[in-house]
């Protein structure tokens, strides 16, 4: 090449926006050889607190769409992957995966972004119920998404354990910020521009670099986040966030066990979901037969 | 009555204002001075409702609201009124009873003021019957772009005569006024046909109030200050709906007019989003987290 390559700056992505971080701070991420790959923001609180946000605004209006264009929505995020495979790939390559594994870990992306596309319209029919009770009520509950999550993606898989998370938030309702792989954070930041090109509101998928062991608090103790997710397996971080989250009675959820290992289930979804029940008067009980 | 413009007016410097204004929003207030910078934004909020779905039951609520702002949080001051229109004022009244908080109506066939001048005058002694302790009139627009200035002044003039010993809070209505110049004219004609208060907007135009335009306000205060020695209240109104919003334009009104101006009695927020968030920082102060609007009242 006759030039000088022209590296891309790495920054945030906030509220449909790619800011720098406010703090200023950056940090070197290194490839396995220590070669410097790219310097990445060092995400604060006041950054998260930035996130928070968007994504309470953005919630509430993706909750109200279909779930067949919520669903339409998450097969988009797949397209627009699947045209820049390439880019991953050597992105991922970097950070010491070999042209195999980082091929599969794209693949496997794309498979996990359809796969919930899928369970968007169709998990509300598995999880509500018509429930049975002994008075003269329709009595029925539905899910309806907890509303704004957070959450550290897993370490080893850093794209697919990235789809993952936006993919069971999003089918579900909900808006995510999430705190990127710390080893591989230039794939999320990459990923944060297939989210920007399709169809996802602004401020609905909320991507951070930095340090959890400086944010998981910050994370659980905010009071306008609904749940969050510990999705590495460092016990001591993770403690660190489950009682901060306690203090408030906020979910928590650890699903350590998908570090290296992503998994396909509408439980995930479920997770982030809470029951409304409704008793709905009726007029006898006996008219409407057994089960109501 | 009429109002004598000055031959010659030096125009706004625009670009000098847009750059003035900016400045204000660098200051670095932090912790303690933050905490008495909000509790003062607090104690300056007009709460407002002027909707034609008003019920009697909203506005006690609202005056319910003034009263008690956060009870779980000690200390905190009450607003410094609650703005209705003039069919709400004795409810107003009625349920905020001697708690200090004074009941602010609009008048003047707000927020358009078309209508004739004596029906105007009419209703503002309505308000004031009703017992409204401030009353906010809306300029006649139109006769300022067209340039009847005596119009305008002549109107105001017969409105604060009507207002008796009512305070008097003249809506210039920024956002419909052409340029920085014609604020400026407004300001000097309200001030100078008796205003004790100049604000910017109804709340029902875009843009409502912004910091340049509060800024070209503020400094026809100071000079009709400097020429008379009479004090003017400021009330810069809609679009003020966060805590650092507020601490700026403090900071605009203490480095423009000085301290004098920095109580409720010369200075308001015309806001009714803007007291939840002041709530939720000053919690975050004691508390050390982040608030979420669910935990704080909705009106």
């Amino acid at each position: 090449m006759s030039r000088l390559e022209v590296a891309k700056t790495y920054k945030l992505y906030i509220g449909g926006k790619f800011p720098r971080t406010e703090s200023g701070r950056t940090y070197q991420l290194k490839g396995p050889k220590g070669e410097n790959i790219a310097n990445l923001c060092q995400a604060s609180r006041k950054d998260f607190r930035e996130s928070v946000i968007p994504a309470r605004k953005a919630q509430a209006s993706w909750a109200s769409k279909t779930a067949y264009n919520r669903s339409q929505v998450l097969y988009r995020l797949a397209e627009m992957l699947e045209g820049r495979k390439a880019q991953f790939v050597d992105e991922l390559k970097q950070s010491g995966f070999s042209l195999l594994e980082a091929k599969k870990e794209v693949e496997d992306s794309l498979e996990c972004l359809v796969h919930y596309a899928g369970w968007a319209d169709k998990y509300q029919q598995i999880f509500s119920s018509v429930n049975p009770v002994a008075s003269s009520h329709f009595n029925f509950s539905v899910c309806e998404p907890s509303g704004v999550v957070v959450a550290t993606a897993p370490l080893s898989n850093p794209l697919h354990g990235l789809c993952f998370l936006v993919s069971v938030c999003l089918a579900g309702g909900n808006s995510l910020i999430v705190l990127a792989s710390e080893k591989t954070p230039h794939v999320a930041i990459s990923f944060a521009e297939v989210v920007h090109t399709s169809d996802v509101p602004g401020g609905l998928v909320n991507i951070l670099t930095g340090f959890e062991d400086e944010l998981v608090e910050h994370f659980a103790s905010h009071m306008d986040v609904n749940a969050v997710i510990y999705a590495r397996n460092n016990s001591k971080v993770s403690q660190k966030m489950e009682l901060a989250s306690a203090d408030n009675m906020k979910r928590y959820f650890n699903w350590s066990d998908l570090e290296g290992k992503i998994k396909y289930s509408p439980y995930f979804i479920r997770d982030l979901q809470e029951v409304k029940t409704t008793w709905h008067p009726i007029e006898r009980i006996s008219s409407s037969g057994s089960g109501y | 009555m009429s109002f004598i413009a000055p031959k010659s007016r030096r125009s706004i410097d625009q670009v000098g204002v847009l750059e003035r204004a900016g400045r204000f929003t660098t200051r670095s207030i932090k912790s303690k001075s933050k905490v008495e910078g909000l509790k003062m934004a607090l104690s300056m909020i007009d709460l407002t409702t002027l909707e034609g779905k008003d019920t009697p039951g909203k506005v006690r609520q609202l005056c319910y609201k003034a009263r008690h702002l956060h009870d779980s949080y000690a200390g905190l001051p009450t607003v410094a009124a609650v703005c209705v229109y003039p069919s709400m004022v004795k409810t107003a009244k009625k349920s905020l009873g001697s708690s200090g908080v004074k009941v602010a109506s609009v008048s003047t066939a707000f927020p358009s003021g078309q209508s004739a001048q004596n029906l105007k005058i009419e209703e503002t002694k309505y308000a004031v019957g009703e017992g409204a302790d401030e009353v906010d009139m809306v300029i006649s627009r139109g006769a300022l772009l067209s340039g009847d200035l005596n119009y305008v002044f002549d109107e105001i003039a017969s409105v604060k005569a009507a207002c008796g010993s009512s305070r008097l809070k003249v809506i210039l209505e920024t956002g419909e006024l052409d340029n920085f110049d014609q604020v400026r004219l407004a300001s000097d004609i309200s001030m100078e046909a008796g205003a004790d208060f100049i604000k910017t907007s109804t709340g029902k135009i875009s843009p409502a109030a912004n910091m340049p335009v509060t800024l070209i306000m503020l400094e026809a205060i100071r000079d009709y200050f400097l020429k008379t020695g009479k004090m003017i209240g400021m009330k810069p109104a809609g679009g003020i709906r966060t805590a650092k919003q507020s601490l700026h334009y403090l900071v605009m009104v203490k480095e423009t007019l000085g301290e004098d101006w920095l109580s409720n009695e010369w200075f308001r927020f015309g806001a009714s989003s803007l007291a939840n968030d002041i709530l939720m920082q000053l919690v975050k102060q004691e508390q050390g987290n982040y608030q979420s609007m669910n935990y704080f009242t909705i009106d």
